[in-house]
């Protein structure tokens, strides 16, 4: 049912430590290997080792350069669906394929109901639902449905496949309605936040921000950046400028 | 946001069908039919035609059309469902009065019939303008104004189609010239007020915003996620330049409004010759609207480029 759930039981999602994300990629291309032979069809690829290669995926890595001088950072930032608690990516779609759980507040999209008319990407200002052109539906983050009630895997393998697989322990992953789960109680130590607040959405996973440089005693933050020295004169210079020139007679 | 040829194709081809079936209806609720009962079924035949041909074009573009059936659940919330809802819904006042016209005969069953049309029209082309203006995420999209546009557009090529296939068969009355006239001045009004909307709004969202990383400084993309355009990208990313659009905004305000009224005038002062001029108006408006369509998509940003490069959206 395309219609919101008042209220859900639990709001299941992913805080992502981007203070600690080095960008490697594993949560993606785990992603895309656990997803591709899971719950819906598998996510298909277009040219994948050709010139143009494209495909569905549900989690995307960006890496951006922040701020300036020496206080500039590259920040690798891991992409998905936020499991909005009011997203109008349900609402807008006409079939009721796209829906969120009541039980968990997961969004997910019904593959067998799904007409592929594309709104729900275009209503998300994430761009965090990918159109599968061989599937004709939509495709998106299921927070790994089929991995976390799944009683058949080691309960060590129960969490969504983009936690499991980082090397780093930059995703937590958890219940964040609940005030004293471990990722609720990391995002209140670390001024976990929202991604585009503005548009009122509620998304449930947190981002939690980078950690402010650690000054060290005598470096200004606003220095420039290092220079190559230019040349002194000294003797040793003068010494390899002859033996430069003789040899390259 | 990419053009889907077969949106633009359905919401053109719709919008004049469902923009004749509403002067069609307002002709039969105030007694301005024609003499020839076959030209008012001829019309409506055009209207319906039209209105279907683009409803199934409109399935064309989907991943799975045999599906679409299910489209019709959702009008609790979705605008697309209601679309949907009402394009079915007014097949049915329109269909019986086609076929009370079709029959000849006299009954006063067709004014609540002729009513009913002319509303179906009205709510199913402002439906299809609340599908985007009900998305947030499109800051030209957003607007009162595009229902506006939508419904004003498609009156227009609506009421050029109605003096058109009068015109073939008899004397187009004043009024559907004066119609054609009012309607192409008030489009011409709404869309360029809606250029101007969108050009003075740099957009509120920012790529720090998008990021959550403002405080630390400016956001500048480093390494993509991705070596060639993915899915979002590709739809929404798609982007017309500048130089282009000022062009095609120019064509359409020529194409669209201007050479259309030109001839519409001629045809009412001259009082002959209607018909070509009256084909010759809508054969340039066709190809005005169908660059309007294109543009509505092509000048539209999403929100979602702030990840990709995009400073505002």
């Amino acid at each position: 049912m395309t219609s919101l759930p008042a209220t859900t039981n639990k709001k299941l999602g992913l805080v992502i430590d981007l203070d600690i994300c080095v960008g490697c990629h594993a949560c993606a291309t785990s992603c895309k290997e656990w997803n591709t032979g899971g719950y819906s069809a598998p996510l298909s690829d277009h040219d994948p080792y050709g010139g143009d290669p494209s495909g569905a995926w549900l989690n995307r890595v960006h890496a951006f350069e922040v701020g300036e001088g020496a206080n500039a950072k590259t920040v690798h930032f891991p992409r998905s669906c936020l499991h909005c608690e009011t997203p109008d990516c349900v609402t807008v779609c006409p079939t009721g394929a796209s829906y969120k759980r009541e039980e968990d507040g997961i969004v997910l999209v019904n593959p067998d109901t799904c007409i592929g008319c594309k709104l729900c990407s275009w209503a998300c200002p994430y761009g965090a639902r990918e159109y599968d052109y061989d599937d004709g539906v939509m495709k998106k983050c299921t927070l790994c449905v089929d991995r976390i009630y799944n009683e058949s895997i080691p309960e060590v393998d129960r969490i969504p496949a983009c936690v499991r697989a980082c090397p780093t322990g930059a995703r937590g992953f958890g219940d964040l309605g609940d005030p004293d789960s471990d990722v609720s109680k990391n995002v209140a130590a670390r001024g976990g936040y929202n991604l585009l607040d503005e548009f009122g959405y509620k998304p449930v996973n947190k981002y939690l921000p980078p950690r402010a440089p650690v000054s060290v005693a005598g470096t200004k933050s606003d220095r420039p950046a290092e220079q190559v020295p230019k040349p002194d004169g000294s003797a040793v210079e003068r010494l390899f400028a002859w033996a430069d020139q003789a040899l390259s007679r | 946001m990419h053009p889907a040829y077969s949106v633009i194709v359905f919401t053109t081809a719709s919008g004049a069908g469902y923009g004749l079936l509403f002067w069609l209806s307002l002709a039969q609720v105030f007694g301005l039919m024609p003499v020839d009962r076959w030209l008012s079924f001829t019309q409506i035949v055009v209207a319906l035609g039209l209105i279907t041909a683009g409803l199934i074009s409109s399935t064309l573009h989907l991943g799975h059309s045999e599906r679409a059936i299910g489209a019709f659940s959702q009008w609790r919330t979705s605008w697309l469902s209601r679309e949907g809802v009402a394009a079915v819904a007014t097949y049915v006042p329109s269909g019986l009065m086609a076929f009370i016209w079709l029959l000849g005969v006299e009954t006063s069953w067709v004014i609540p019939l002729a009513l009913l049309s002319a509303a179906g029209a009205v709510v199913t082309v402002y439906c299809t303008g609340m599908i985007y203006a009900s998305l947030r995420t499109i800051r030209q999209w957003y607007l009162g104004l595009v229902p506006a546009n939508y419904l004003v557009l498609a009156a227009v090529t609506g009421a050029l189609l109605f003096a058109l296939t009068t015109a073939i068969f008899e004397q187009v009355p004043a009024w559907v010239s004066v119609a054609c006239l009012i309607g192409l001045a008030t489009a011409a009004a709404l869309k360029s007020w809606y250029w101007q909307t969108i050009d003075a709004d740099p957009g509120k969202y920012t790529a720090e915003m998008a990021t959550g990383l403002g405080h630390i400084g400016k956001v500048r993309p480093l390494d993509p996620p991705h070596t060639r355009p993915n899915f979002v990208m590709r739809e929404m990313g798609y982007a017309v330049a500048r130089k282009h659009a000022e062009k095609l905004r120019r064509f359409v305000l020529l194409g669209l409004f201007a050479v259309p009224a030109f001839m519409v005038l001629i045809a009412l002062l001259l009082g002959i010759g209607a018909p070509v001029f009256y084909l010759i108006a809508t054969c340039v408006a066709a190809v005005g609207i169908i660059v309007e369509r294109w543009l509505f998509f092509a000048e539209a940003e999403h929100v979602s480029m702030l990840f990709y490069g995009h400073e505002r959206a």
